[in-house]
């Protein structure tokens, strides 16, 4: 199993997306089963890879490693890896896949075999994304996972999608270009694009280092997106089709959130420290100004995708605490965001499915007609502010642990104004539900709404329970992560010592 | 049995209500409105059982016992567990809450059978139960929680039930929004205490390196002089959190608009059991705040001053229940200045004597409210905007409510401090304390006590006395049983209640020594107990002048209005702090927040920074390029990407003629950069 798990996992759903190019595009139903049963095999394929994992051991496992392709001396690899930094990331795209195209059963009826086409090489990128441990190898994921995205927004999205998709092109290409300049440099200079083996060697000097980091920062900041490079954000998601907003928000951004976790944090430590009290900040703006903005918003997946740009900088904030608190609830904070902003959209899908509005001056007292979305609603908007008991306050709670007691970043107000922004959470959150669902039911084309369908229930059910699980009981999830956290702090802590 | 095995019986008192929860959830639709009820208080009854036997226990072992569950977040040094600490402190609060909950869910069977069915959804019924057992086992997890955040998911689930339950119709009140805005504004300025108690914990953490009360108190200890810093910011953050959920100022404007929920929530959650958590966890911080400089001064003038202006604000109320709230405020406020000044055991003592009378009143103004709720439909009167709160519409229900009558003057004499009711040792025992530690904080209770029976008489008079005001009030009848025998049990206990801690014999003080070690036994002081006795009567014999003599006719001012001039006016826009706050924060961050939507991020950053610098700039780079560089394929690839993408997804040959040309443009960019960086250095 060693040798293929990984590789299986990552380009099984290219094997379902070839295959679906066999069926014919008028048999949608066909093609949705296929689709879905290649979604599901390839969550299976994760969870079979989950089971071979050793979470004690904080290296990479179940290694492949090839060489595919040399440029002079400088060997290219085909390089997969998992260790308990995208262990779980791995794990939640393939979940949030099945659940996203289960979504799609209703939503998306024009050219279903191309959707579920892109659909699953989006995956194939992702997973890439999080396994890929040649520098080289990364990039071609990360850039591979623009393209399909571009036309889920482009041809199936809302009135702007022309627009918002190439925004969301060109700017996250943009970022990506400074990251493939700082790569092929570390190609050139370390003589190898291997990861592993790059952290390893701790060769970089102090002043290079901090360009470097810019250069990466670049391509993951915007891909965050950290406060001011969230521009293309709220376009790609408000014209993105459901399923595209959930992988967008549940997946996508933690692209840029991982990135800054592998590469910045690993290759350059000296940098990371000196930079932690910047980071910090900006994260914090984002927090506040997510939090603000979000709450200004009328239409409701404008605030689900502000809300993101505040979740995000809670992620970034515990990340950059660069302890060992700060790290284990800043990844375990992405699951959570991927979990509970996934289903806001989904929960947001359902509504525009029935009503075609997104306004929600347009919707009150839904509760009376809708009651079993009114309840779930409310478990994930619970859960997306950060209740205790469930699983955003266990991620929320321990970055807050761990940025207070942060010596990279060095002040505790960073931290203080961040748990105004759990007040704020509060304030636009509510304000969103009682929007949609209290108050009295005075719009006719309410009060003929049907409640969420038994398809629609079983997206987020799936959801709902780990978003209790995680709150609950979230030993699992921490222990799968802790070795390599431990081996991430103690890098940066030597690092921190060559400093002095 | 052993003490052991009853201790370890402890975490069924949280797994009952839970249960019931879940029950009423899944089959609360099913099965009838009594069903639903029924099996709501049971969950409470067999609570209140287990909370006896953890009595028993700790008769056997005074020491008591930490339960662990299991594990819950385990990071590096931060470790925090599923546990409960069972000693004589959370006991006594167990005892209490399960009681009262249990006598207040027997009278909500009832109650709510008639609520919903004047509301006008029936179906909601079970609903209000599956809430109920929710706030049960969130109210069981903070009194029960051996840790700070275990208390902090109990703290939180309270709030969220409160919300719930506030905005529990939540397509009525004010324009059909503000029972739910009511509900929203208690968990928002609930969430600003917690801000408070977050911090606390995260100095906690840093400085104690656990969270477990005990680990942090013995540590405390033994650091002595070395923690005096840190337990006095700890525990000043704590206050925050305290004020927040207990209603003190400067957050207590959530409490009276909480109203907006079915009166058996006010009298559990809002009267008897949430808004005391602020005084218990500060009680249960002792250890801290004995250590502590400043703060303990900080909380006794809060709390005094809290009492003083809240008894002001109940004075000038005509809604029943809003008086009532504002009662709630201002005894809170006694408790909270009597943790300042040290005094926990009559803190807690009035705690739960208070639990008594009040949950006493609160239902039996649910009673009086629901009777001439009926008189109202019975009557058949056209009166419009009928709001049978007003105590303006009562007036002579004494002969019409025979039992809710006695049992409101009970609850009414016992919160008013006249002997022998329960009030009036606990509150005694309070301002005894306060004349020896801090005369100030003393004078101005007594001041805020002889408020408490003022505007008690004059309620007890409007509401009770004089004529009907109203057809509805000449057609009310008497509550049915299932709502008067709580009120009579809850009567017994307003009655007896300052048994607990009677002077002399203190049982309670002995109980709480066992868990704050340390604290001295209250003195009775008959001088002070004849001064405030006396003050209190004379405050009823003026509200007697005011309101009895000359009964109050329906649309005339009220008496107070022409006698009090500026304060009255002061005193009836409850001292404007509403609206400063709404001017000062609420005003402030709407705009705040529009104009970062709207001008920095809309039309800076979108419109401006994208797409005239940005995107244009890039066009224009783009074309630069083409024609310096004849590379056509540059633009083309901008250009293209979208008519290609308009064309359709047709066929995936789409992918590789979009994708390459824009992406090939980007990375021989790239390339060329890097290659003359390399060339050149």
């Amino acid at each position: 199993m060693e040798a293929w798990i990984l590789s299986l996992v990552t380009f099984f759903p290219v094997v379902g997306a070839m295959l679906l190019l066999f069926i014919r595009k008028e048999r949608e139903a066909a093609i949705r089963w296929a689709a879905l049963m290649t979604a599901v095999v390839t969550f299976l394929l994760s969870l079979l890879m989950l089971s071979g994992f050793d979470s004690s051991d904080p290296d990479l496992q179940m290694v492949v490693r090839l060489p595919w392709f040399s440029i002079g001396d400088l060997q290219i690899e085909y390089f997969l890896g998992v260790d308990g930094l995208s262990i779980l990331l791995v794990l939640l795209t393939t979940f949030l896949t099945v659940l996203s195209i289960i979504s799609t059963w209703t939503a998306i009826v024009e050219r279903v075999r191309e959707f579920m086409i892109f659909f699953l090489l989006l995956e194939t990128g992702m997973v890439g994304v999080f396994l890929g441990m040649d520098l080289f190898l990364f990039y071609v994921f990360w850039e591979f996972t623009l393209v399909p995205m571009y036309f889920l927004i482009g041809v199936w999205g809302g009135e702007r999608r022309m627009y918002a998709a190439i925004k969301f092109f060109l700017y996250t290409m943009a970022g990506s270009i400074f990251m493939l300049l700082a790569i092929i440099w570390l190609g050139l200079e370390g003589g190898t694009f291997s990861v592993p083996d790059l952290i390893e060697a701790q060769a970089i000097p102090g002043n290079l280092q901090f360009w470097l980091f810019l250069a990466f920062a670049a391509a993951f900041a915007i891909k965050v997106p950290m406060w001011p490079l969230h521009s293309w954000l709220p376009d790609a998601h408000v014209e993105a089709p459901t399923a595209g907003s959930v992988i967008l928000a549940g997946v996508l951004l933690k692209m840029g959130t991982y990135g800054f976790l592998r590469f910045n944090l690993g290759l350059f430590p000296e940098a990371s420290i000196r930079l932690a009290p910047w980071v910090a900040l900006f994260a914090v703006i984002g927090i506040i100004y997510g939090a603000a903005v979000a709450y200004a918003q009328k239409d409701v997946k404008k605030l689900v995708a502000y809300s993101s740009v505040s979740h995000l900088g809670f992620v970034m904030l515990g990340l950059f605490a660069l302890n060992i608190q700060g790290l284990q609830g800043g990844i375990v904070q992405m699951i959570n965001h991927g979990l509970s902003t996934g289903a806001l959209f989904l929960i947001v899908g359902m509504l525009y499915e029935r009503r075609h509005t997104r306004d929600m001056d347009a919707f009150g007292g839904l509760w009376r007609v809708m009651p079993i979305y009114a309840g779930l609603t409310l478990i994930v908007v619970l859960s997306s502010m950060g209740l205790p008991g469930l699983n955003g306050f266990v991620g929320e709670f321990t970055i807050l642990i761990g940025s207070f007691g942060s010596e990279a970043i060095g002040s505790v107000w960073f931290t203080i104004v961040a748990v105004v922004g759990v007040i704020l959470a509060a304030v636009y959150m509510l304000y969103m539900f009682q929007k949609l669902f209290l108050g009295p039911l005075d719009n006719d084309k309410n009060k003929v709404l049907l409640d969420i369908n038994r398809r629609e229930i079983f997206t987020l059910v799936p959801i709902v329970i780990l978003i209790f699980w995680i709150g609950l009981y979230p030993r699992p999830f921490f222990g799968l992560t802790e070795a390599s956290v431990a081996k991430v702090v103690e890098l940066v802590s030597s690092a921190a010592i060559t400093m002095r | 049995m052993t003490a052991d095995t009853l201790f370890s019986l402890a975490p069924l008192v949280i797994l009952f209500p839970l249960l019931g929860f879940v029950f009423n959830l899944v089959a609360g639709r099913r099965i009838s409105e009594r069903g639903a009820g029924i099996v709501a208080s049971a969950a409470v009854g067999l609570a209140f059982v287990i909370a006896i036997l953890q009595f028993v226990a700790l008769g056997l072992d005074p020491a008591g016992a930490t339960i662990h569950i299991a594990e819950w977040i385990a990071i590096g040094e931060l470790e925090v567990d599923w546990a409960l600490q069972i000693d004589t402190l959370s006991v006594t609060m167990l005892l209490m809450v399960t009681g009262v909950g249990g006598l207040i869910h027997i009278y909500a069977i009832g109650y709510m059978h008639d609520d919903v069915r004047f509301q006008g959804d029936p179906s909601r019924f079970p609903r209000f139960f599956v809430y109920f057992s929710l706030f049960m086992t969130a109210m069981l997890i903070l009194v029960t929680g051996n840790s700070y955040l275990t208390m902090f998911v109990g703290w939180e689930g309270v709030g969220l039930s409160s919300y719930l339950l506030i905005s529990f119709w939540y397509e009525k009140g004010e324009n059909g929004i503000g029972n739910a805005l009511a509900g929203k504004k208690a968990f928002i300025v609930n969430r600003v205490g917690d801000l408070g108690f977050i911090i606390a914990m995260l100095i906690t953490f840093w400085f104690f390196g656990t969270l477990t009360f005990e680990e942090v108190f013995s540590e405390a200890e033994a650091m002595g002089a070395a923690a005096v810093t840190a337990a006095t910011a700890i525990t000043l953050f704590l206050f925050v959190g305290a004020a927040g959920k207990s209603a003190q100022i400067p957050l207590f404007v959530w409490l009276p608009d909480a109203m907006a929920g079915p009166t058996p929530v006010s009298a559990l959650i809002h009267a008897a059991t949430m808004v005391t958590a602020g005084i218990y966890m500060l009680v249960r911080n002792a250890p801290l705040l004995e250590l502590a400089t400043v703060t303990p001064n900080v909380i006794a003038i809060v709390g005094a001053a809290t009492a003083l202006l809240a008894a002001s604000i109940a004075v000038a109320r005509f809604d029943i229940k809003r008086v009532l709230a504002y009662s709630t405020i201002s005894q809170l406020g006694f408790m909270i200045a009597a943790v300042g000044i040290g005094a926990y055991v009559a803190a807690i003592f009035h705690l739960v004597a208070h639990a008594f009378f009040k949950a006493l009143l609160f239902l039996s103004a649910g009673s009086v409210i629901q009777g001439v709720e009926h008189g109202h439909h019975h009557a058949d009167s056209a009166e419009e905007d009928f709001n049978p709160n007003d105590m303006r519409v009562m007036g002579g229900l004494r002969t019409r409510m025979k039992v809710t009558f006695w049992v409101y003057l009970i609850g009414a004499l016992a919160l008013a401090g006249i002997p022998p009711l329960a009030g009036f040792f606990s509150k005694d025992e309070i301002l005894a304390d306060a004349s020896h530690v801090n005369p100030a904080v003393y004078w101005v209770l007594v001041l805020a006590a002889f408020l408490t029976a003022f505007y008690m008489g004059r309620q007890v008079l409007m509401v009770f006395f004089g004529k009907p005001r109203s057809k509805a009030a000449e057609a009310t009848k008497e509550s049915p049983a299932t709502m008067v025998a709580p009120l009579v049990a809850l009567a017994v206990l307003a009655v007896g209640g300052g048994l607990i801690n009677a002077p002399g014999l203190l049982p309670l003080t002995r109980f709480l020594q066992e868990t704050l070690a340390g604290i001295e036994e209250p003195e009775f002081i008959a001088a002070i107990a004849i001064l405030t006795t006396l003050l209190a009567l004379a405050s009823i014999g003026l509200a007697w002048l005011l309101y009895g003599r000359r009964p109050i006719k329906s649309r005339a001012p009220d008496p107070l209005q022409s006698r009090l001039g500026p304060v009255w006016i002061a005193i009836r826009h409850r001292w404007w702090v509403d609206e400063f706050y709404d001017w000062l924060i609420v005003r402030r961050y709407v705009s705040m927040a529009r104009w970062l939507a709207e001008v920095a991020d809309e039309r800076f950053l979108h419109d401006w920074v994208h797409d005239r610098v940005i995107a244009l700039g890039y066009v224009r780079a783009t074309h630069w390029l083409a024609s310096v560089l004849d590379l056509r394929f540059i633009d083309r690839g901008f250009d293209g990407l979208g008519a290609l993408t308009r064309r359709g997804a047709s066929g995936l040959g789409v992918l590789q003629t979009g994708y390459v040309r824009n992406y090939a443009a980007a990375v021989f960019i790239g390339l060329v950069l890097v290659v003359s960086y390399l060339l050149l250095s």
